[in-house]
């Protein structure tokens, strides 16, 4: 049983509307990597251009924050969950 | 573990209730949870409500209706006629009238018996520490980041819990910050993301019973300070999924290295928060590319004149519904996709809600080559406005 990445809705834009999707991965970093690689659009909203965590996402495996784990290192096993959590000001803007 | 919020000192705390207030308050009373003395502590408490939009309208209601002795309504906002459809404090009659006198007027006729200030002002690092002394909890119920990151910060410099609460589209994020042993804002988010990296306007919208549900969240969080009772969310962001119908919690740490709230703090005073995140002046998400440009009125002296011109319409398909000009539909976020469907040799005019995306359809168009091509200045707004009112605006 794969990791499960979960995709925040302001994120699923770049990710053909998806929710979640699930890769076979070792570490935080390595199912990230899949993911950006099947949804390219994703990749700069998560990592920088040297391809560092973006630091307004937070990623969590299960319910801690990777950042007091071993960030993108931290390992992964079958059936964890990894979710994405991008700061959110509110409000509702209208469109454009 | 229950954490109690100590009121601000000053004026004589209330000691007992009138009849009126205990029949007013008989289901609170009823409950040993709340009592005569927690119902005492909710007349002494002072809350600040920091906006009074989708948040704030649960959270002003509830905490009025639950007695909340004193409320400080911070928003420099009018109401709008699309605030209606979630801003439940407002009525149809309020349109046009500022927020905090409407939502003032709206909450004194709920329950007379509470003092209500409203602040028709904006909170800036000028008068946020001015506003928030005099209160005891300060709930954060605004849309954007520069506020949310003073608020945070304000908090931490006077010591004062802030209930935190945030949607988007269908899901809400709450949690209490400011709690002596708790994380702050800084602690979850160090930096906002660049203004050129928050969603994208196709995705603008909520359902309006997200913050209903977000806001009660908040407001229920309040009551649980002013108490004293239950486990509150400090260390622990709530997230709740409205489609999925779901509520999910991560656990927020203390960040020793915050710069607001760890242990060796250097942010020291407030700061100038929309330089912060990045934007200039009060606000500027982002400037609108520069393109050539058509205007409603010389579009459609073209179209009489029976001039070829392709429209194309860059909106989503669900706006495309609410009303459109005829024109091919291709959004925004496909157009690099599916850019061979555009011929280069007709001439095209480009248009979205606002003329903001066709800019920057129109931009990436004459990069990939393509030179006739207009955009629809003010796009079916202004179209709207100076061709056809029969247009619907939205």
């Amino acid at each position: 049983m794969p990791v499960k990445v979960m995709i925040p809705s302001p994120l699923r834009s770049y990710a053909g509307k998806r929710d979640s999707a699930e890769f076979n991965a070792r570490t935080v970093g390595e199912a990230l990597g899949h993911l950006t690689t099947e949804f390219g659009d994703l990749r700069k909203h998560l990592f920088t251009e040297d391809g560092k965590l973006r630091s307004f996402v937070n990623v969590y495996v299960n319910d801690e924050d990777i950042r007091y784990l071993a960030k993108e290192n931290t390992p992964t096993k079958d059936g964890d969950t990894i979710s994405i959590i991008p700061s959110i000001a509110g409000g509702v803007p209208a469109m454009e | 573990m229950a954490t109690t919020v100590q009121p601000q000192t000053g004026a004589k705390p209330a000691v007992s209730l009138s009849n009126e207030e205990i029949l007013r308050y008989s289901r609170h009373l009823i409950m040993p949870e709340v009592g005569m003395e927690g119902q005492l502590k909710l007349k002494n408490a002072k809350v600040l409500l920091i906006g009074t939009g989708g948040l704030g309208a649960p959270l002003g209601l509830y905490l009025a209706a639950a007695g909340v002795g004193k409320l400080g309504l911070v928003d420099f906002d009018v109401v709008d006629f699309t605030n209606l459809q979630r801003q439940v404090t407002f009525g149809t009659s309020d349109v046009g009238k500022p927020k905090s006198q409407a939502a003032r007027a709206r909450l004194l006729n709920l329950n007379p018996d509470i003092q209500i200030q409203s602040f028709e002002t904006q909170l800036t690092s000028a008068n946020a520490l001015e506003l928030f002394k005099d209160f005891d909890v300060i709930v954060d119920g605004t849309d954007n980041f520069p506020t949310r990151y003073l608020v945070n910060d304000a908090c931490i410099l006077l010591g004062k819990p802030n209930v935190y609460g945030s949607i988007f589209r269908f899901e809400g994020q709450a949690t209490v910050f400011g709690m002596p042993d708790g994380p702050c804002y800084r602690c979850l988010y160090p930096e906002p993301p660049p203004p050129g990296l928050v969603p994208s306007c196709a995705e603008g919208g909520v359902l309006g019973v997200l913050p209903g549900i977000v806001g009660s969240i908040q407001a229920m969080e309040t009551i649980k300070l002013i108490l004293g009772r239950g486990d509150n969310l400090v260390g622990r962001l709530l997230l709740f999924d409205a489609l999925g119908m779901k509520f999910r919690e991560l656990k927020l740490r203390k960040n020793p290295n915050c710069p607001m709230c760890g242990t060796h703090r250097t942010i020291t005073k407030l700061i100038d928060y929309y330089q912060f995140c990045g934007m200039r002046g009060e606000e500027a998400p982002g400037p609108t590319v520069q393109v050539p440009e058509i205007t409603p009125r010389e579009l459609k002296a073209r179209l009489d004149r029976g001039d070829d011109l392709f429209i194309l319409d860059v909106r989503e398909p669900h706006e495309y519904q609410i009303c459109n000009l005829k024109g091919h539909l291709l959004p925004l976020g496909e157009l690099t996709r599916r850019v061979h469907e555009l011929d280069s040799s007709r001439e095209i005019v480009a248009h979205c809600r606002s003329g903001k995306r066709s800019a920057e359809a129109v931009d990436f168009l004459r990069k990939a080559g393509f030179r006739k091509i207009l955009n629809l200045k003010g796009g079916i707004l202004a179209w709207s406005d100076e061709v056809d009112p029969s247009v619907p605006k939205y």
